[in-house]
């Protein structure tokens, strides 16, 4: 039955080809607009994720600060014991759990000094948090490894003799590969002493941070809750937070910076939409005439107004599909341009930015059409027949 | 064509006005189109409402098509009184019981000759079995038989050719009565003379027509004159 109303609508749009293309290249243009920058925004995403997550993911235990200080600052507790860590170690499992210090030195290298970081671990646990570039990994209790930018600082080469405050020296036997900006320290502007070497020196009642390193990323929410229901049952003693937590945030920004974008390509839909509403209204009015006659002759005013939504439609439907279509190509190439790889574009979220563009492309011009078509449906018979 | 009589049991009238007005509010004041008039239509009946222009006769017309309700009075269609009938059910009277035929043939530009007479037949039966009943038949009783020209688009047709397009169309849902509004208005006296003797046909065949026009030539086709002036009845030969 509606097939009829389908050819009338077919047949309406092929009467005003050139009209009907104009509708129709505006709505491809809305849809590509919102697919590609879609796709632009989550390739985006996908690959700074990417690069992110190379580092491992890993879970940072701090002590908890200001513990204790609703008992009138009796029991402060700003360090991690040694018998915390065994229990962190227990909960943990087979993951490593690398309990570290973290401090601050001044330090003397010939004629220059100045204040640097200083992160003191067990000289085994070092190759699992940072890389050697030149030089060697501390073996014993002697030694000091310095971050990049620390060597370039400092003017340190493997070899170099570094004075302490407190008079002590010690030699470089490595420097580290850059890490760039890490979840859980950051070795690039600092040293990294043994531990041993350290505690010797300095009288510590623990210590100051325990990274945990997940091998498994699914893994990570079990051992936080784990740790959590050890040590903070009655009141918070130890903070985690783990890089996975800190990737994600990162990822709702990008997520933000995407949907953005998105909307951005929503603004030439609407104007699509506006082309839509404008060709439509005046198709409604050449065929006053015609209205009046389908209505004279039994058409119902319902039947009118399908007619009407099935030319939207189809502007809609042919629009986005030659959209969607063109999105992939042009987020193939924008891809390619950008990013240097298109991987990202075959990823079902960003197949979805396509299939939202055109489900928007749809309904912009279904939207469009509804006034016509109520317009058309409601005009008056008579005068409808009489318009000329 | 079934042909409805009397003597079936049907009711024999077809249409009746009982003290119709029909007032059109403007700014300047209202105006009375039709003036408490009553009149009754008995099935078969040829009628042609004649009168000047601006008498009412395009509003009588508007109101038995139902494209317009009366503003006062009664009017009862086939049984139905038309005050209280929804718009939906003005248009299925419109489609069901009642062919048009119009001064300009009124023909649907974008479909060609045969799907503009199957049109009403889809309306009606919901798809395209057309309930029995062909375009082509509709076509043929028309006088139009040559199936070449189904194909094409109204307007490659003659004046002659389209009104016989228009009144198939008019005639496929095998309505009660056929209202024709000037239906020789727009064609020449050798085609007129035609058209008129195919509507006089479908009379003897049982169709009701009511016709307006202002030919009192062509008003001679009818059986029954009614002629309206300053929207009141001031002659009627029935």
């Amino acid at each position: 039955m509606s097939l009829i109303f389908f050819d009338f609508a077919r047949r309406n749009l092929q009467r005003n080809l050139f009209r009907s293309l104009l509708a129709i290249v505006g709505i491809v243009i809305g849809v590509l607009a919102i697919s590609s920058l879609g796709i632009l925004g989550n390739s985006l995403t996908l690959s700074v994720t990417e690069s992110l997550s190379t580092v491992g993911d890993s879970l940072t235990v701090i002590p908890h600060s200001g513990t204790g200080s609703q008992f009138g600052g009796a029991i402060v507790q700003d360090k991690i014991t040694e018998r915390q860590v065994q229990d962190l170690r227990r909960v943990a499992g087979t993951n490593p759990v690398i309990p570290l210090y973290s401090t601050a030195d001044r330090i003397e290298v010939g004629s220059e000094n100045g204040v640097i970081s200083i992160y003191a671990m067990n000289p085994e646990d070092m190759p699992s948090l940072v890389t050697v570039e030149r030089g060697i990994y501390i073996r014993g209790n002697g030694g000091v490894l310095a971050g990049p930018r620390a060597a370039d600082e400092f003017n340190l080469k493997v070899g170099s003799q570094i004075r302490f405050a407190n008079g002590d020296t010690q030699r470089v036997v490595g420097i580290l590969e850059e890490r760039g900006i890490g979840f859980d320290i950051q070795p690039d502007f600092a040293l990294i002493v043994p531990s041993r070497w350290y505690e010797d020196r300095n009288d510590e009642k623990g210590y100051d941070q325990v990274i945990i390193k997940v091998s498994d990323i699914d893994e990570v929410d079990a051992i936080e809750k784990a740790i959590d229901d050890r040590f903070n049952r009655r009141e918070t003693v130890l903070d985690t937070f783990s890089s996975r937590e800190i990737l994600s945030s990162i990822q709702d920004v990008f997520g933000q910076i995407s949907t953005f974008t998105t909307a951005i390509g929503g603004i030439s839909l609407v104007v699509a939409g506006i082309s839509i509403l404008n060709v439509m209204m005046m198709s409604v009015t050449e065929r006053t005439k015609e209205i009046g006659i389908l209505r004279s002759i039994g058409t119902l005013r319902r039947e009118v107004r399908q007619m009407f939504i099935y030319e939207a439609l189809m502007l809609g439907l042919i629009g986005s599909v030659l959209g969607g279509l063109l999105s992939f190509a042009g987020g193939f190439l924008i891809s390619l341009l950008v990013l240097q790889t298109t991987e990202y574009l075959f990823d079902p979220s960003s197949l979805s930015s396509i299939a939202l563009g055109m489900g928007f492309g749809i309904v912009t011009a279904l939207a469009s059409g509804l006034y016509p078509a109520w317009k058309a449906s409601n005009l008056n018979p008579i005068e409808a027949l009489r318009y000329e | 064509m079934e042909t409805v009589t009397a003597a079936e049991g049907v009711e024999p009238v077809l249409l009746r006005f009982d003290e119709v007005s029909k007032v059109y509010p403007l700014p300047a004041g209202d105006v009375t189109a039709l003036d408490r008039i009553s009149l009754t239509v008995e099935r078969g009946e040829f009628i042609a409402i004649m009168g000047p222009s601006g008498s009412g006769k395009t509003t009588l017309l508007n109101l038995i098509g139902c494209l317009d309700v009366p503003s006062s009075g009664r009017l009862v269609i086939n049984g139905r009184d038309v005050a209280e009938l929804s718009d939906d059910e003005l248009t299925y009277l419109r489609r069901d019981t009642i062919g048009f035929i119009f001064q300009h043939f009124n023909l649907i530009p974008l479909l060609s000759v045969l799907e503009n007479v199957e049109y009403p037949l889809i309306l009606k039966c919901r798809d395209r079995s057309g309930c029995g009943q062909t375009p082509q038949m509709a076509l043929q009783a028309a006088g139009l038989d040559d199936e070449r020209l189904y194909t094409h688009k109204p307007n490659e047709l003659s004046g002659g050719q389209q009104q016989r397009v228009a009144i198939a169309r008019a005639l496929v849902n095998d309505p009660s009565l056929l209202l024709c509004d000037e239906p020789t208005g727009n064609l020449d006296q050798k085609t007129g003379k035609a058209i008129m003797d195919l509507l006089t046909e479908m009379n003897r065949n049982g169709k009701t027509i009511i016709m307006v026009t202002h030919d009192i030539g062509i008003s001679e086709y009818a059986t029954r004159q009614v002629r309206i002036v300053d929207g009141r009845i001031s002659e009627d030969t029935a």
